[in-house]
């Protein structure tokens, strides 16, 4: 079999960049352990080099159409691989400061990163399956990465139990499938689905049922949320990052492909699992949002609420090409605006954590004064969450309205229940610009932000505010992106 | 580029960049500051005086065209223009703009922070313009979501006592309203012709006017227009959603309750003529009984509530909706006169509540409290001249003839007398008459509170508490800020044809689609 090695060159360079930062932390001495952020920065920056050479290229596809590079792949890789630098550089001070295992946790997160970048290449429920865990098992590790803390305990080890036990059911609704269609390739999988009647169509809507819920767990869907405020609050809050931006994207790209591809023909029976899905998650979600006071918390409901937001395109799906794809390029769009600021966010978080690290809405008080690039972005970020202009999150919600609208219907209903979630949801965005502009904090002193993190919050709140003035480039990225299928 | 297509552009941009700049200003330099803010929005209005000398007032349709390519993949299209409905408007947004940044001179309230306080209201300004010169509903959407966040930080910080509160509610109520318009935009767009050219729908409002609803259904422009005028209608803000204003109103700092009341409540009653009446005339016909019976609800429940209020400035915010319900009544009767008087209203009331908002302010400078019976009266012995004004300015609220407001009031109620009855818009004559009645009862009323405030602020014996408190009667940056507004007053009073003249066209346009 002839392997197409330019294809497979990004991950190629990811997994040797892990075994580098594996092997050299054995050798750096205890005060310079922090270098193997630098080797996993470079490692990365070489692989989002690598992805991007495959510009322009055209479609790819190698091991038998497991693995595929399409438009798609690209905007997701370089996606994922901007994402892991970002969570590097808010990573660098936190783990260097706070004495904890500086090259393990490299490793971990780069491993991760390396089921991220294969994820949206993955055209085989195998490859997928692969990609996904690759994923969550490092995460179940760096969740409980503080290890003197006991939330941090409690919240690797819910985050464990259940997502082992999601990849179980996961596994087996697989199975079930390859053995009623005997195949593992999406576009083969949906033409054997598409053959099967009576019992055996029963037999195969559970195992997409069961498949679903999987990855529903993975992108903390409502009923299976429980893990996310618990996980993220134990969590270093650089893993949450990552946890809130690239597991859940993984999770979504994985879910796309599936949902539009592999199991398009069987919409009427997933539809309205969608629609209840969506539905129940971003009011639920919005809802408990509304309670929190502890911030990383606040923003792990805001990513349950979120997720409901990108679950809705799923619940558009018709016979209709056009509408499927406007959906499809909703989901797309929002996901990559909704990372930009959720990071953001997140970094921001980081960098008062240093002085606060409880991290109460209260220990945001007084930051305009005390640190107002910090202040100005945050408030950026969190109006951007709640989809208002002048930020890019409006274009990424308007997308999904329109997709709604032209869906008619049900496509309305969710429409409506996404409209009101949304000016929900500025009960609680609100209430950290209100104690960082309206309120005055204890410690007038300035705060200092390492400069990587204010770096990163700083290009994060420009490119916001650019999408929001021309949102058409991102646009065009979730409008290329329709999956191509090799084989 | 010409003048011609970048005119608008340039003016409506130029606060925008305003505020940028002055991010880039040591925060020590105040003064700098505030001359940055008084520069760039006197250049603006220098500016929109030049377009309106150099429109065409001889034809109608859009003048300093500017439509080019912006978001290809939804079709959304950067058009501006203006035409007379949007001219008057236009103008007095920056007139308000400008005067407001001198008036920022002295005055800038607690707790400071100069910079903010500034680039907030130009990015505010910029919004406001914004939303009177779009012509693709995507552009109109951002250009009017553009001014929630300003005018939340406006109100959130520089507010009185109760301004946190103040501040969410009317962004949340507002939202509200407007992502409810913003479905029903997406609504309009794919009910819309296809362009042949593009194989598109299209968000273009002079393209929509044309299509008027065509081809759909009843049941369609009922939920469209529902959804659009949900927005516009807790803009304004109409009874029953008028709840927000009160509290923004009161609780805001002086130059965001006049750019509030002058313009930003214009944005909503701009968008039932500008979008909702030719783009949905069917939806129009069969809710414009329901608007004029909100409307003269308003009217009276109005009036009502300014004769209960104690604090100033609370009183002003209600006679505000009092006095949109005018120009909704106006809208409502679908007819040429009404919809003439509705925008005169607009003009009007943009400039005397502004204008009552500032003597509120400078009021509140001197007295530290806004408390009608704290006040206890006798501001003529104390300051005669703001007592002078601030009884010319209430007298003109209240719709004295030859003042500026009497002609919004009178030209409403003769229009609901005789209500568009065309075979279009067949509106009920009685039930106008009815509403007719209830806004003359409002404007009783009205006079009633108005002089009534003014007996227990102006007149009396001024308390002995506050006869030596040495209060500087008006500043000379009150003079200037000011003073534009006092003859404004008064000139529209008595030549309103400067406004009616510049609507004529616009208006007669629209009323024809409706058979008048």
């Amino acid at each position: 079999m002839q392997i197409d090695y330019h294809a497979i060159l990004p991950a190629l360079i990811l997994s040797g960049t892990i075994l580098v930062v594996l092997v050299t932390d054995l050798f750096l001495p205890q005060r310079h352990k922090s270098a193997s952020m630098w080797v996993a920065l470079f490692g990365v920056l070489a692989t989002l080099v690598a992805v991007l050479s495959l510009v322009g290229q055209g479609d790819r596809s190698t091991f038998g159409g497991s693995y595929v590079v399409d438009a798609f792949t690209i905007v997701f890789q370089t996606f994922f691989m901007s994402a892991a630098a970002v969570v590097l550089l808010i990573s660098y001070r936190y783990f260097r400061d706070g004495g904890f295992y500086q090259g393990e946790y490299y490793f971990l997160l780069l491993t991760s990163f390396l089921g991220c970048l294969l994820m949206p290449a993955s055209r085989d429920l195998l490859m997928l399956f692969l990609a996904l865990e690759l994923v969550s098992a490092p995460g179940f590790l760096m969740a409980a990465f503080r290890k003197a803390d006991v939330k941090g305990n409690e919240g690797g080890l819910k985050f464990f139990l259940i997502g082992v036990l999601s990849t179980a059911v996961m596994l087996y609704g697989m199975s079930l499938i390859y053995g009623l269609t005997g195949h593992l390739q999406l576009n083969e999988v949906a033409a054997g689905l598409d053959a099967l009647t009576g019992a055996k169509q029963t037999l195969a809507n559970a195992a997409i049922l069961f498949v679903v819920a999987g990855f529903a767990f993975k992108v903390s869907a409502v009923p299976f949320q429980f893990w996310a405020p618990d996980t993220y609050e134990g969590a270093p809050v650089p893993v949450a990052a990552f946890l809130g931006v690239a597991s859940n994207t993984a999770g979504f790209a994985g879910l796309l492909q599936l949902m539009f591809v592999a199991f398009v023909g069987a919409y009427t029976f997933w539809v309205p699992i969608f629609f209840a899905l969506s539905l129940v998650t971003m009011s639920l979600g919005n809802l408990v949002a509304l309670q929190q006071r502890q911030v990383v918390r606040l923003l792990s409901y805001s990513g349950i609420a979120q997720a409901g937001y990108i679950l809705l395109p799923f619940a558009l799906v018709t016979e209709d090409p056009a509408i499927n794809h406007s959906a499809f390029q909703a989901a797309v769009t929002y996901l990559l605006i909704y990372g930009i600021m959720n990071i953001g966010a997140f970094a921001v978080t980081t960098a008062v954590s240093r002085r606060h690290p409880r991290l109460q809405i209260e220990d945001f008080r007084g930051l305009m004064r005390t640190a107002p690039l910090l202040a100005t972005a945050m408030t950026v970020f969190m109006v951007s969450l709640a989809g208002v202009p002048p930020t890019g999150g409006f274009w990424a919600k308007l997308l999904i309205f329109q997709a709604g609208i032209q869906r008619g219907g049900i496509g309305v209903v969710l429409a409506v229940a996404m409209v009101i979630n949304s000016v929900i949801s500025v009960g609680y965005y609100f209430l950290i610009p209100r104690a960082m502009i309206f309120e005055e904090g204890e410690d007038p002193s300035p705060l200092r932000s390492p400069t990587l993190v204010t770096a990163v919050v700083a290009v994060a709140m420009v490119a916001l505010l650019v999408i929001f003035v021309v949102p058409n480039a991102i646009y065009r990225l979730g409008e290329v992106s329709s999956l191509a299928f090799g084989g | 580029m010409t003048w011609q297509n970048s005119a608008i552009t340039i003016t409506t941009l130029l606060p925008l960049v305003g505020a940028l700049a002055i991010l880039f200003v040591p925060s020590a330099q105040d003064r700098l500051v505030k001359g940055i803010g008084i520069a760039v929005t006197g250049v603006c209005l220098v500016l929109a005086i030049a377009i309106a000398a150099t429109y065409d007032y001889g034809t109608s349709g859009l003048q300093f065209v500017l439509n080019t390519s912006w978001i290809p993949v939804i079709n959304a299209r950067y058009h501006v223009g203006i035409d007379g409905i949007s001219m008057p408007l236009y103008v007095l947004t920056f007139a308000m703009g400008f005067l407001c940044a001198v008036y920022t001179w002295r005055f800038v309230p607690e707790p400071g922070r100069v910079k903010a306080f500034v680039a907030l209201t130009l990015l505010l300004i910029t919004g406001m313009a914004g939303t009177f010169i779009s012509f693709d509903l995507i552009l109109f959407f951002v250009f009017w979501e553009l001014v929630l966040v300003p005018m939340y930080f406006l109100i959130g910080v520089w507010g009185s006592a109760n301004r946190q509160y103040a501040s969410i509610k009317f962004f949340l109520y507002t939202l509200f309203g407007s992502v409810f318009m913003l479905l029903g935009f997406l609504a309009l767009y794919f009910n819309s012709p296809v362009d042949p050219a593009t194989g598109k729908h299209t968000f273009d409002i002079v393209a929509l006017t044309a299509w008027g609803g065509a081809g759909t259904t009843h049941l369609f422009q009922l939920v469209a227009f529902g959804g659009i005028a949900l927005g516009f209608a807790v803009k304004v803000p109409m009874w029953p959603f008028h709840t927000w204003l009160p509290d923004a109103h009161t609780e805001a700092p002086t130059i965001g309750s006049v750019l509030l009341a002058a313009i930003m409540l214009k944005m909503g009653t701009y968008g039932f003529i500008r979008i909702a009446l030719p783009i949905l005339p069917d939806g129009a016909v069969s809710y414009a009984p329901w608007i004029g019976a909100l409307a003269a609800i308003a009217i009276v429940y109005a009036a009502l509530c300014c004769l209960a209020q104690k604090d100033l400035k609370r009183l002003i915010a209600f006679s505000s909706v009092g006095h949109m319900g005018f120009v909704m009544l106006g809208i409502a009767t679908l007819t040429t006169i009404g919809i003439q008087a509705a925008i005169f209203g607009m003009v009007a009331h943009g400039v005397i509540t502004g204008m009552l908002f500032f003597c509120v302010g400078s009021i509140y400078d001197r007295y530290h409290t806004r408390q009608i019976a704290d006040i206890g009266g006798g501001m003529s012995q104390i300051m005669p001249k703001m007592a002078g004004i601030f009884a010319f300015v209430a007298i003109a609220s209240l719709g004295l003839p030859g003042l500026a407001g009497f002609w919004g009031e009178v030209m409403a109620l003769l229009g609901s007398f005789s209500p568009n009855t065309s075979a279009v818009a067949g509106l009920n004559v009685g039930l106008f008459r009815t509403f007719m009645v209830l806004g003359g009862i409002g404007t009783i009323l009205t006079a009633g509170y108005f002089l009534w405030m003014l007996q227990r602020v102006n007149m009396g014996l001024a308390p002995d508490r506050w006869k030596d408190h040495g209060f500087r009667d008006i500043l000379s940056v009150e003079w200037v800020s000011w003073a534009p507004l006092l003859a404004a007053i008064l000139v529209l009073g008595l030549i309103p044809s400067i406004v009616l003249n510049s609507t004529e066209q616009g208006v007669n346009a629209i009323v024809r689609i409706f058979g008048g």
